[in-house]
């Protein structure tokens, strides 16, 4: 069953269209991958499945509600979202950023403390060395393990991921992608990425979604792209460097 | 004599914390709600500025025949000082707040936070030091502008001073202006070092 459809959802802000007519679904259990170059539209179709943004046409439904008919807070709550760079608070500590959600829902201090200590164990980061840091005081990768582990603090079943790893260095990178591959496999969670790199994508991904100036231009498994004939995937795929399928 | 400083010094103290303390209580929402409203801001901010650069003798002036605030003593000389000292706090509220990172601010949002959730947990503490450099200029301006409330009858350590100045004394001019220059230093020490450890590095 579809955890999310975009149905025909456009966005337009202004006289520019951000999406245009996006029709997708992504299974439960799924990790999607939307690709593209930069002002494809990823970003504004991710963040039309927490509601930071709003279809000014078209549907988009999650959990079989569509997200006007949803309370936002609610959605954003049961929705984890990771941003590039982890999207940290800068004035809490690693331990209290990631204990952000359970926080504002309100469960007990015991419960969260626990909480925590499994989800840092989770993403490497102990928290008796870790859980005190400030986010200044902590490599880029690390930042990004905490952003995967406050996104996952709540449980929620639906991951987004927008640019998660673009501001690490190759070899992290390449860790973190495991890791987190492993994780989403592991926890059963329905994941969608938004990268530009396409190598990227086919490694934390079971399907690929190739937007271009807002219009979704393929979808498929990294090795039905990689059949592809279309002009525009091929382009798009020889510019990241290709794919072996 | 000394007795006397004391008791001025304390006055003064009183006062401008007094002013500072309203204009703070006054000033944080007011400025909260502005960058809610930017229409509102430039008006607002703008009203504040002309507040300012009235010159304070004529400040107290202009305000001591106004009905219920006004008159002779310290309570003309308490709404005066609350005046000056709301545009920095206003002011450095609404810089702080529209400081705080966009894409922090966004991220909070995508956790499922309310819009008071998101002031309270991350806009004003992010905020707090750029705030309190604010209330720190109010409080260092009002020290300063305080000693002229002793000629509006509010006493503190203008009273030395205008008495000094009178008696064509240089020891009770000092009795009056050695202290209030101590007190702003002092003021600007500790609500510096505060500032500081509100700071959140990056």
């Amino acid at each position: 069953m579809a955890l999310v459809e975009f149905d025909a959802a456009t966005v337009r802000v202004g006289g520019t269209t951000l999406l245009d007519g996006l029709s997708l679904a992504v299974a439960e259990g799924e990790a999607l991958a939307l690709i593209g170059r930069s002002g494809a539209g990823k970003t504004t179709a991710l963040k039309l499945v927490n509601a930071l943004v709003m279809p000014t046409a078209g549907t988009v439904r999650v959990g079989g509600t569509p997200t006007r008919d949803w309370d936002a807070i609610r959605l954003r709550r049961r929705t984890g979202w990771v941003i590039q760079e982890g999207g940290l608070l800068p004035h809490l500590p690693v331990a209290r950023n990631v204990a952000l959600v359970p926080e504002l829902e309100g469960w007990d201090a015991a419960r969260i403390a626990a909480r925590v200590d499994a989800l840092l164990d989770l993403v490497g980061l102990p928290a008796p060395t870790y859980g005190a840091r400030f986010p200044h005081q902590l490599s880029g990768g690390e930042r990004q393990r905490v952003g995967v582990a406050r996104a996952l603090a709540a449980d929620p079943p639906l991951v987004l991921l927008d640019e998660p790893f673009g501001a690490l260095d190759p070899l992290t990178r390449g860790d973190l992608q495991r890791e987190f591959r492993a994780l989403q496999r592991r926890l059963g969670k329905t994941a969608i990425f938004v990268t530009h790199d396409v190598r990227e994508a086919a490694r934390v991904a079971d399907r690929l979604a190739l937007l271009d100036r807002g219009r979704l231009v393929a979808a498929g498994t990294p090795a039905e792209l990689v059949r592809s004939t279309d002009g525009a995937v091929r382009a798009f795929l020889d510019a990241g460097g290709g794919l072996d399928a | 004599m000394t007795q006397e400083i004391l008791t001025e010094t304390w006055r003064h103290c009183l006062l401008v914390a007094g002013a500072v303390g309203l204009a703070t209580a006054a000033g944080v929402p007011l400025g909260v709600l502005l960058t809610r409203r930017p229409a509102w801001a430039r008006v607002v901010l703008g009203a504040a500025n002309v507040l300012q650069t009235i010159p304070s003798l004529a400040l107290f002036g202009l305000l001591i025949p106004v009905p219920w605030i006004g008159g002779i003593g310290t309570r003309t000389a308490l709404v005066a000082l609350t005046l000056y000292s709301l545009l920095p706090v206003l002011r450095n509220t609404v810089t702080g707040i529209a400081g705080v990172d966009p894409a922090v601010r966004e991220a909070a949002r995508g956790m499922g936070m309310t819009d008071r959730q998101l002031l309270v947990r991350v806009e004003l503490p992010l905020a707090a030091s750029v705030i309190l450099a604010g209330v720190r200029l109010a409080t260092v301006i009002g020290i300063g502008v305080a000693t002229i409330a002793a000629a509006i009858g509010a006493g503190g350590l203008g009273v030395f001073i205008f008495r000094g100045v009178a008696m064509v004394d240089d020891r009770t001019i000092l009795a009056g202006a050695l202290p209030a220059a101590a007190l702003a230093i002092v003021a600007d020490g500790c609500l510096g070092a505060l500032e500081r450890r509100l700071r959140v590095p990056r």
